[in-house]
C-alpha cells in the first residue's frame, strides 16, 4: 500500500482510502452510501442530524464528522441502525410541518427521500404543528420556516463559499430556528438566487422562485430511485 | 366458504382515497370475488352488525363524529390501515392546525374576504362539535397499517389489499411508496 494509504472494513467490505478522510466520503468514493442527511459533499460537516451513526469499533459515532482510522470496523446497514435513523427522520416529520401532497420538493426533498428509503410509512410521533413566519420579501428566493430541519447546510454555505453570512440560527432547543441576518427579511440581504446558498437546502425551505414545477411530479431526482442511489452506482461500475 | 369481511370510511377526507380504489379497474372484479363489502360509502351500509376484517380508514378526524365512526371501525375491524395524507396526519384539513379554531371559523364565516354581508358561525346542535384540531387517526385509536398517498394510487391500493387477503403485512416496493 502507497504512503498514507487506509484499509478499513465496512459491513465486512474492505475500503482502501486516503489519511484525511472522512469515512462519509471514503464510503462515498468507493460506492457505499450512508444514509446522511445535513452533510453536503461541497460543504465542511457539521453533524447536526445524526442520520449517518454507525457502529465503529463498538461505539457509535456520526461517520462524516469521522476520520478514517486503519484497521477501523464500521458496522453501516444493520437492522438497528436503519431503525434508529428512521426514528430521527420521523421526529424531523413531526416537529416541522411536512404536506408532502402539496409541497413544492416533493420527489425532490432528501428527507422525504430518506422516507422511502428506510421505507417510512408514516411518522407516529405526535405533530407539533409550529408556526413559523413565511419570508416572502425577497424577489427570487422564497423561505419557508416550517420546513426547515436545522441542517445548517444554508449557514455554513452562506460563510464559505458565498462568504455573506446571510443565515444563523436564533433561539435554543427545541425553539431554534433559522435566522437571517438583519431586520428586513431576507429581501433586504445580499442574498442573490446564484449563491450556494440557494442550492444546498435538502427541504423546501430554502426555494427559488418561478423554477418549482419545471420539473413535473413523477419525474424528479428521487422518484424512480432512492436516494443514494448515484453513490451506489459507482461501486456498481466497472474499473477503468 | 365465507369471504373476508371489507369495511371503509372516509372522515374528515375529499373521497379521493375511496376513488382511487375505484381506479383498480379490472381488479375490481377480483376484488369483488375476494372480499364482501360489509360497512362503506359503496354499498351505504351504515352500521357494523357483523365483525368485520379490513377496515380502510380515509380522512383524519376534525370531529366528534368521526372519533366516534373510528372508534366503531376499531371495535369491529380486526384490521385497521390507515389510507392517504388526511388519515396519516390530517392532509389538507389540517392546513388549519397552525391557527386557533376561532380564528379559523371567523376567517371562514365572519371576516373573510369572500364574507359578504355579516355571517355567522354554524352552532346548529345537529352539527358535530369540531375538534381544536385535526387528528391523525392513529392519534384516536390503534392502528395497523399505514398507506401514505394523496391519494395513494391503485396500485399502491391494490398491493396493500392484496398483502392482507394473503395473510402478508403490505410492503410496498419503491415506486409505489409515495407521500404525496
Ligand atoms: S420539504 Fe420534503 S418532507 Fe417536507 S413537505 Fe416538502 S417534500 Fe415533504
Ligand atoms: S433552511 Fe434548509 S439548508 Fe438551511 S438549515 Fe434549514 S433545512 Fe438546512
Ligand atoms: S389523502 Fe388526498 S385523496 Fe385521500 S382523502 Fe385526503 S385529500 Fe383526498
Ligand atoms: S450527515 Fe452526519 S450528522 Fe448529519
Amino acid at each position: 500500500m502507497p504512503l498514507g494509504t487506509l484499509q478499513f472494513t465496512i459491513d465486512g467490505i474492505t475500503v482502501q482510502t486516503q489519511e484525511g478522510q472522512s469515512l462519509i466520503a471514503a464510503c462515498d468514493a468507493a460506492g457505499l452510501y450512508i444514509p446522511r442527511l445535513c452533510y453536503h459533499p461541497d460543504l465542511r460537516p457539521a453533524g447536526n442530524c445524526r442520520v449517518c451513526t454507525c457502529r465503529i469499533d463498538g461505539h457509535q459515532a456520526a461517520a462524516c464528522v469521522t476520520p478514517v482510522r486503519d484497521g477501523m470496523v464500521v458496522e453501516n446497514d444493520t437492522p438497528q441502525l436503519n431503525a434508529d435513523r428512521l426514528a430521527l427522520i420521523e421526529m424531523m416529520f413531526v416537529e416541522g410541518n411536512h404536506p408532502c401532497p402539496y409541497c413544492v420538493a416533493s420527489g425532490d426533498c432528501e428527507l422525504q427521500a430518506l422516507g422511502y428509503r428506510l421505507g417510512m410509512t408514516a411518522p407516529v410521533y405526535p405533530f407539533f404543528w409550529p408556526r413559523h413566519e413565511i419570508d416572502a420579501s425577497h424577489p427570487d428566493i422564497f423561505l419557508d420556516r416550517e420546513r426547515c430541519i436545522a441542517c445548517s447546510r444554508c449557514i455554513e454555505a452562506s460563510r464559505m463559499p458565498d462568504g455573506k453570512s446571510v443565515f444563523s440560527y436564533e433561539g435554543r432547543g427545541i425553539a431554534m430556528h433559522l435566522h437571517v441576518d438583519g431586520w428586513g427579511g431576507l429581501g433586504a440581504t445580499q442574498m442573490a438566487a446564484i449563491d450556494k446558498a440557494a442550492h444546498v437546502c435538502p427541504v423546501a425551505c430554502i426555494v427559488i422562485r418561478r423554477d418549482g414545477y419545471r420539473i413535473p411530479n413523477g419525474q424528479r431526482r428521487f422518484d424512480k430511485t432512492p436516494i443514494g442511489t448515484d453513490i451506489e452506482a459507482r461501486r456498481k461500475a466497472p474499473p477503468s | 366458504m365465507t369471504r373476508p369481511r371489507l369495511a371503509t370510511c372516509s372522515l374528515t377526507g375529499c373521497f379521493g382515497c375511496h376513488m382511487s380504489l375505484l381506479d383498480i379497474d379490472e381488479r375490481l372484479l377480483d376484488l369483488a370475488d375476494l372480499v364482501e363489502l360489509d360497512r362503506s360509502p359503496f354499498d351505504d351500509k351504515k352500521r357494523f352488525d357483523r365483525p368485520v376484517d379490513i377496515g380502510f380508514i380515509e380522512g383524519g378526524c376534525s370531529n366528534t363524529h368521526n372519533v366516534h365512526v373510528l372508534r366503531q371501525f376499531r371495535t369491529h375491524c380486526r384490521t385497521l390501515v390507515s389510507v392517504g395524507a388526511c388519515a396519516l396526519y390530517g392532509g389538507v384539513p389540517a392546513m388549519r392546525n397552525v391557527v386557533t379554531l376561532r380564528a379559523c371559523l371567523e376567517e371562514a364565516y365572519q371576516n373573510g374576504p369572500t364574507v359578504t354581508c355579516g355571517g355567522h358561525i354554524p352552532d346548529d346542535p345537529e352539527l358535530p362539535l369540531l375538534l381544536d384540531r385535526v387528528y391523525p387517526a392513529h392519534d384516536i385509536v390503534r392502528i395497523d397499517h399505514f398507506l401514505p398517498g394523496c391519494p395513494p394510487s391503485a396500485d399502491a391500493i391494490w398491493e396493500t389489499l392484496r398483502a392482507l387477503l394473503t395473510g402478508q403485512a403490505p410492503d410496498l416496493p419503491y415506486p409505489l411508496l409515495k407521500y404525496e
